[in-house]
């Protein structure tokens, strides 16, 4: 007898939340209402969603209502972060909708008098021999989703699959074009009122005392909020708040902050800190080869700022001791419970609703600024109160991504061929997301008057990604390496999740040596990779992304290419881009390509639309962006100080998706800056000659990567 | 406070409102249009966008005082579901975005230029859109659609 085979798995998320009807309900006249965890950030996350449901299920789209997630009904995915919720909600949606579909076959088998193998469903029309038909919506009363997923149900194969694998259009877009009200700054509630907070421009400085005598007399101020640290103004209206700030600001004394690093020197600053230190991985080389020479590279990023185009919202209301929240949050569980802990009150009174924000790119303030709702609320009466930063607040007391040095040693034999790798991080932690430690994460947390500590960025562990870490053991077959991570336990500039976390920091970092050793080894950088590679997935998008590029272009004066790869945590998205930049002292980058492989790509364009618009944004932070402080405060606190890439500074961007429907999704949104950071550095010294380790690469860092190399 | 009149999405207002105040201010806080959005309350960003007498302008530092008797055009004034401006149209087409919030002062941006140029070049549109930032990199797609509802207003 043979042994049983292993118990077929769920998916993550339907472990967490089995209940079928939590994912799926049949309404109304043929509207089929789907609940994911996840939430829409601009990535197209809700219209790929609804292609998998509509595939499983066999309904048109435009019959799918999907569901904003809340804390009251919606499934518990966590957060909507690290490009997982084609992997998690999507999976989960896939296995929900078979399983429910076999559920209504039984059920119209049974009423039907017809086997169930003979049954067929189109546009959520069950018919089957001799015209019988019944639809979902008929038999809905009869099939209770009440019961629990099962492992046992098979979604339909690749070939049957007629939405999925499609490019869709986005089903949030005509609203947005239309000025449709969608997202939570537009959204209006019933007296509504509206709340400012009260934050110092010095970094760390402490609300000492406060005259209210001003403010008290400004028109149609409702209420001033204290609690410790903690102050804001309560108004009718946006304008009144504002005026009512201006006058607050007016009373108030701080005391001295806690001095912020020298920006000019943050290697320096990140190298001096008390730091926990973590051995990521080794690998030892069976023989020992012996080094001839050693290369020893530090590579540096600066923080970086999220720099949402949309200030952070949120909107909370309170009924006696229950609270509803309106919120941008990527996790509103996790929110939730940050909430609680703040409040001393249980989960279940505090209901967290999810509504339409700006593109985040990881952990904004849009946490911080539903605490400041809530205690503003408390001060309403009952009213709703909407709390919206200012652009200065966003760019200064916001989480940043985190800064770091990376050092690479690299062992070369008598051939240059690499016989040793030794690859360290400096950064203070990557996240410091809500929801996940015994002490909140929101910042009025740390101002209020019995404060919690502000809390130190961690890293999520190697099996999540990593954080400083991500991304930083090499794909490629080194014989021999140590990766040790050092994770700053100080953090005068607060850091959290930045899209990609360590990943764009450590990809350019091994890139920009792997281009190196092949220019000293006189070997082309994408042989040189190919050789060194043995995976094939991660070959293919190599050689895609060559053949677009034509691979490699004749040698033009002031035009330069380079080439990178990775693929995003070792386990997501595989990317390869090439870059050609044109320039002399100062750099453009004119054209970026890039080849993608995602596995299934559930929506073509929604993935080129996000490796495009990674493309581009991670140009922007190799060409412009750098968080600019002095020893005091944030200095790049608007547009004009934080510039990022303009319409008329964009490359062109061109992207090439290597489609594998048989092999399971996995997302796009970050697998592009790592690659694209690397590509161009590797461009600037084809073209320059000279090789930029310090991002971002501006004209003085070209200048004094010259001087250094004459 | 003084009554300032102005026309708005092709309808004569009188607003009560401090001469200081902002237009975004009184078209959000007081006449309930939400589709021009606050960015920045600098003119940095380009959120805000509305037509003034046919140009794009900043409203979020644009005092009511200056907009006495002038046409302003928001992004519910460009058109609807049922009759769309060429631009709304090719921003589906082109699925021209991602989060979708600099969207409104970008169109309007767009419909400036399509206004006094009507066939303009791809690098006229990015000099156009210049002074609108969108951070989730959806320039280019951006740039097709503008480039395609003028092709299509052409030859329509």
């Amino acid at each position: 007898m043979s042994a049983p085979s292993p118990a077929p798995k769920l998916p993550v998320s339907l472990v967490a939340n089995p209940r079928l009807s939590s994912w799926i309900k049949f309404t109304g006249e043929g509207r089929v209402a789907i609940s994911p965890g996840k939430v829409e950030i601009g990535q197209g996350i809700v219209t790929a969603l609804a292609q998998i449901a509509a595939d499983e299920l066999d309904v048109d789209i435009t019959r799918i209502e999907m569901v904003r997630a809340s804390t009251a009904t919606s499934p518990n995915e966590g957060v909507t972060s690290g490009s997982l919720s084609i992997q998690q909600s999507g999976r989960a949606l896939r296995h929900v909708g078979a399983e429910v579909r076999q559920h209504f076959l039984a059920a119209a088998s049974e009423r039907l008098g017809v086997d169930a193998s003979l049954l067929v469903i189109n546009d959520g029309v069950i018919s089957g021999p001799g015209n019988v038909r019944t639809s979902y919506w008929e038999l809905a009363h009869d099939v209770l989703l009440d019961d629990d997923a099962t492992a046992g149900a098979k979604a339909k194969s690749v070939a049957k699959r007629t939405v999925a694998g499609h490019s869709v259009q986005r089903v949030d877009i005509p609203d947005k074009v239309f000025a449709r009200p969608r997202f939570i700054h537009d959204c209006v509630l019933p007296g509504l009122l509206h709340g400012r907070v009260l934050r110092p421009d010095i970094s760390g400085a402490k609300l000492i005392a406060l005259d209210e005598t001003a403010t008290r007399a400004v028109p149609d101020l409702v209420a001033i909020v204290r609690d410790g640290g903690f102050a804001g103004v309560v108004a009718n209206s946006e304008a009144a708040a504002e005026v009512a700030l201006k006058a607050l600001r007016k009373g108030v004394n701080w005391s001295a902050g806690e001095p912020l690093p020298d920006e000019d020197d943050l290697a320096g600053f990140l190298k001096s800190q008390p730091v926990e230190t973590t051995v990521i991985n080794t690998r030892t080389a069976a023989s020992t080869k012996k080094a001839a020479r050693t290369l020893r590279r530090q590579y540096t990023r600066p923080y970086i700022a999220h720099a949402s185009i949309a200030p952070s919202c949120a909107m909370a209301q309170w009924d006696g001791d229950h609270v509803h929240v309106w919120t941008h949050s990527q996790g509103i569980y996790l929110l939730r419970a940050d909430l609680a802990i703040v409040l001393e009150l249980p989960a279940e009174n505090i209901v967290v609703e999810h509504m339409e924000g700006a593109g985040c790119y990881g952990h904004n303030a849009a946490d911080d600024v539903a605490l400041d709702a809530v205690l503003l609320a408390k001060a309403a009466d009952g009213r709703p109160v909407r709390v919206q930063w200012s652009r200065h607040d966003e760019m200064s007391h916001a989480p940043f991504g985190a800064a770091m040095a990376i050092e690479i040693e690299a062992d070369l034999d008598a051939d240059n061929e690499i016989v040793g790798w030794c690859h360290e991080i400096w950064s203070n932690g990557h996240t410091a997301r809500p929801g996940r430690a015994a002490q909140p994460a929101l910042l009025a947390a740390s101002e209020i008057a019995n404060p919690y500590p502000r809390m130190i960025s961690t890293n999520p562990p190697a099996a999540n990604g990593g954080g400083g870490d991500r991304n930083s053991v090499p794909l490629y077959d080194l014989p021999d390496w140590t990766i040790t991570s050092h994770r700053l336990l100080t953090m005068p500039v607060r850091t959290s999740a930045l899209r990609t976390l360590g990943a764009q920091g450590n990809v350019f970092a091994i890139e920009s040596l792997l281009d190196e050793i092949a220019a000293v080894r006189g070997e082309d950088p994408i042989a040189f990779r190919l050789r060194h590679l043995r995976d094939e997935r991660a070959k293919d998008v190599i050689r895609a992304a060559a053949r677009r590029a034509a691979w490699k272009p004749e040698k033009r004066t002031s035009i330069g290419h380079g080439v990178a790869f990775a693929r995003y945590k070792n386990t997501g998205a595989y990317c390869a881009a090439i870059a050609e930049i044109e320039g002399t002292d100062d750099i453009r980058v004119k054209r970026l390509k890039l080849a993608v492989d995602v596995g299934e790509a559930i929506n073509p364009d929604g993935v080129i639309n996000q490796i495009e618009g990674g493309a581009i944004q991670a140009a922007s932070w190799v060409l412009k962006e750098r968080v600019r402080f002095d020893r005091t405060r944030m200095t790049s606190t608007s547009w004009t100080d934080y510039p990022i890439l303009t319409f008329s500074e964009v490359p062109a961007v061109d992207v090439e998706i290597i489609q594998r429907p048989e092999i399971e999704p996995v997302g796009a949104g970050e697998a592009a800056h790592g690659p694209v950071t690397a590509a161009i550095a590797n461009a600037v010294y084809d073209c320059l000659g000279v090789r930029v380790r310090d991002l971002p690469i501006t004209r003085d860092k070209i200048i004094a990567a010259m001087e250094l190399a004459s | 406070m003084p009554t300032i009149q102005f026309q708005l999405n092709g309808t004569a207002v009188a607003v009560d409102a401090d001469p200081d105040q902002t237009l975004l201010d009184v078209l959000r806080g007081r006449l309930g249009i939400t589709g021009a959005h606050f960015g920045c309350g600098a003119g940095e960003c380009g959120a805000c966008h509305v037509m003034v007498d046919g140009r794009a302008m900043a409203s979020c530092d644009m005092p009511m005082w200056s907009v006495a008797d002038r046409d302003v055009v928001t992004l519910e004034g460009l058109g609807t579901v049922e009759q769309p401006h060429p631009l709304q149209r090719a921003f589906i087409s082109e699925q021209a975005m991602q989060c979708g919030y600099c969207v409104s002062g970008i169109l309007i941006s767009a419909a400036a230029l399509l206004k006094r140029n009507p066939s303009p070049t791809e690098a006229e549109v990015r000099a156009a859109l210049d002074r609108n930032l969108c951070r989730c990199g959806s320039h280019n797609r951006m740039v097709r659609a503008v480039l395609r509802a003028a092709s299509e207003m052409a030859t329509s």
